[in-house]
């Protein structure tokens, strides 16, 4: 059966690629562009580019409300109504070190952060190190062997002494949505701030931060068919309210003397110097396009895609799938052959997918092993990128049996 | 400067082959030939960092002379480190200093093994490489 994407020829990107035999499957790292994207950056850049907040002339007042329109997009796409805020940041790593250094305050000795198993080092290493610094515990909520977060464990490990969960919505590495509702209504039972890493998860479907009722939500624009360079931080109002500032500089500043200085609240205070304008202008667009597409075709063809990947890859002989994925990536390994191997032919042959560990290197090591393959998905991709996929596994695995 | 005899036949042999399947099949058959490591090598101390794979590299001098060995639990990184000592092993200190090594993978068709971008670890190996000659030196 084959599944065309009809969305193909808005990514000018496929096109060229396709020209390089390159098939790229490695969308979970970022994703190409869409034409409407390179229109807003070319126009921005064209008709005059200018600071935004702060100054009075035409083009400071464009570029600014352009930027602003952005934050209002994004807001209607994550459905924040008047729950809370969007920040803008230099992307998801740099949102989660923003909640790590600005809720520092708020922990004592011995509080506990709970993430889990699965978290990229971008949601493990800001906590990891807040520990450090905090002389806090950093408690490791186990999976199952779906690859979910296990609930059993995560009801009796989540207690009074927790202070903050941080979890991923969508695993990079195995694919599988998390129990969301059922660990925040574990970590609200005792008023733990919560915050959910999208990075993942955004790309697929759409999310509801009031439905979701995080604190945080927290998400990079380049795995969104954005430019790179800008993260998205939402906070709820009441969360938003126990950040401190942690960059200082331009723009986040109200009053400033030589020895003193007071600060804007969210969104501004949290932004300092000059944003990556165009980015977030960009991203805008970006949003735009999306909003444009069916919905509801879009999600068919993610899943009808992603069948056809799991259905050949359990196809075939020796192959072993990391967890059970539910959407957007499979990862996985094949008996008696090294991964690097697997990757180096697959590089070879013009397959864009990545080996590795997939910057989750506790999860491997967990599951002991020493990387994966991970083919991951865009709504571009059609059954031919995955036929040439297929067609470079089975002369990969020949060459190295 | 004239290249030791395994390297001559590593150029001709590599210089000769025609697509991807062929250069691919050389570089496993260069893997195996790489003599095995002594376990007391194959230690942590050893290992390459910054590798996917578990690459071991020991370098020791004799009488003024390189001679080093590796080995790797995946294949065709070990072929590239078995190219890498038939171009490495017997040179002097002075000449291991001299000799242009990511010019020698050009020369075999490898450079792509060598943009940043590869995370297998030859990179890291050359530089392992370069270390280990420099503290001996």
């Amino acid at each position: 059966m084959l599944v065309p994407s009809p969305w193909r020829a808005d990514f000018p990107a496929i096109a060229t690629l396709q020209r390089q035999d390159q098939t790229y499957l490695d969308n979970a790292a970022t994703t190409q562009k869409p034409q409407a994207l390179l229109d807003a950056l070319s126009h921005y850049y064209a008709n005059g580019a200018a600071n935004v907040h702060r100054a009075q002339h035409l083009p400071g007042a464009h570029a600014t409300q352009a930027f602003e329109d952005s934050r209002s997009k994004v807001a209607q796409w994550l459905n924040v109504g008047d729950s809370g805020q969007i920040i803008f940041t230099h992307g998801a790593t740099s949102a989660l070190n923003l909640l790590a250094y600005g809720l520092e305050h708020l922990f004592n000795p011995g509080d506990e952060i709970v993430i889990s198993a699965l978290e990229h080092h971008a949601n493990l290493l800001p906590w990891q190190q807040l520990a450090k610094r905090r002389e806090l515990t950093l408690v490791v909520l186990p999976l199952d062997d779906a690859g979910l977060i296990d609930l059993h464990a995560a009801a009796t490990m989540i207690g009074p002494r927790t202070r903050l969960l941080a979890v991923s919505q969508l695993s990079n590495v195995l694919g599988a949505w998390q129990p969301l509702p059922q660990l925040l209504a574990l970590a609200k039972a005792h008023d733990a701030l919560t915050v959910v890493d999208g990075a993942q998860g955004i790309v697929h479907g759409r999310h509801d931060v009031q439905a979701l009722g995080c604190d945080f939500y927290v998400f990079s624009s380049h795995k969104l068919y954005g430019p790179d360079g800008v993260g998205v931080l939402y906070g709820r109002t009441e969360g938003l309210h126990l950040l401190r500032h942690w960059q200082f500089g331009g723009e986040m500043v109200q009053q400033a003397d030589y020895h003193s200085a007071s600060f804007r609240p969210a969104p501004l205070g949290f932004e300092a110097g000059t944003p990556p304008i165009a980015s977030v202008i960009g991203l805008g667009a970006t949003l735009d396009y999306l909003n444009s597409l069916d919905q509801a075709a879009v999600l068919a063809h993610e899943a009808a895609l992603h069948d056809y990947l799991l259905r050949g890859l359990r196809a075939r002989n020796g192959v072993r799938l990391l967890g059970s994925p539910h959407v957007a990536l499979a990862s996985f390994v094949v008996d008696g052959i090294h991964s690097a191997d697997l990757a180096h032919l697959l590089t070879e042959q013009g397959i864009a997918v990545r080996a590795g560990h997939h910057c989750a290197m506790p999860l491997l090591k967990s599951l002991h092993l020493s990387g994966a393959i991970r083919v991951s998905l865009a709504l571009y991709n059609d059954s031919d990128d995955l036929e040439r996929f297929f067609e470079a596994l089975d002369q990969a695995l020949d060459m190295l049996r | 400067m004239s290249l030791p005899a395994d390297a001559l036949a590593a150029l001709q042999a590599f210089q000769a082959v025609g697509s991807w399947e062929q250069r691919a099949r050389l570089l496993m058959q260069w893997g195996e030939r790489l003599p095995a490591l002594v376990p007391e090598d194959k230690i942590d101390a050893n290992l390459v960092q910054g590798c996917e794979s578990l690459v071991w590299l020991v370098g020791r001098l004799h009488e003024g002379h390189w001679q080093f060995a590796a080995s790797s639990d995946a294949r065709l990184i070990r072929g590239l480190v078995a190219l890498l000592l038939a171009r490495v092993n017997g040179l002097s200190a002075h000449a291991l200093q001299a000799v242009d090594l990511p010019d020698w993978f050009n020369q075999l068709g490898l450079s792509r093994q060598l943009s940043p971008s590869r995370s297998n670890g030859l990179n890291a190996v050359l530089q392992r490489m370069r270390d280990l000659s420099h503290t001996q030196n």
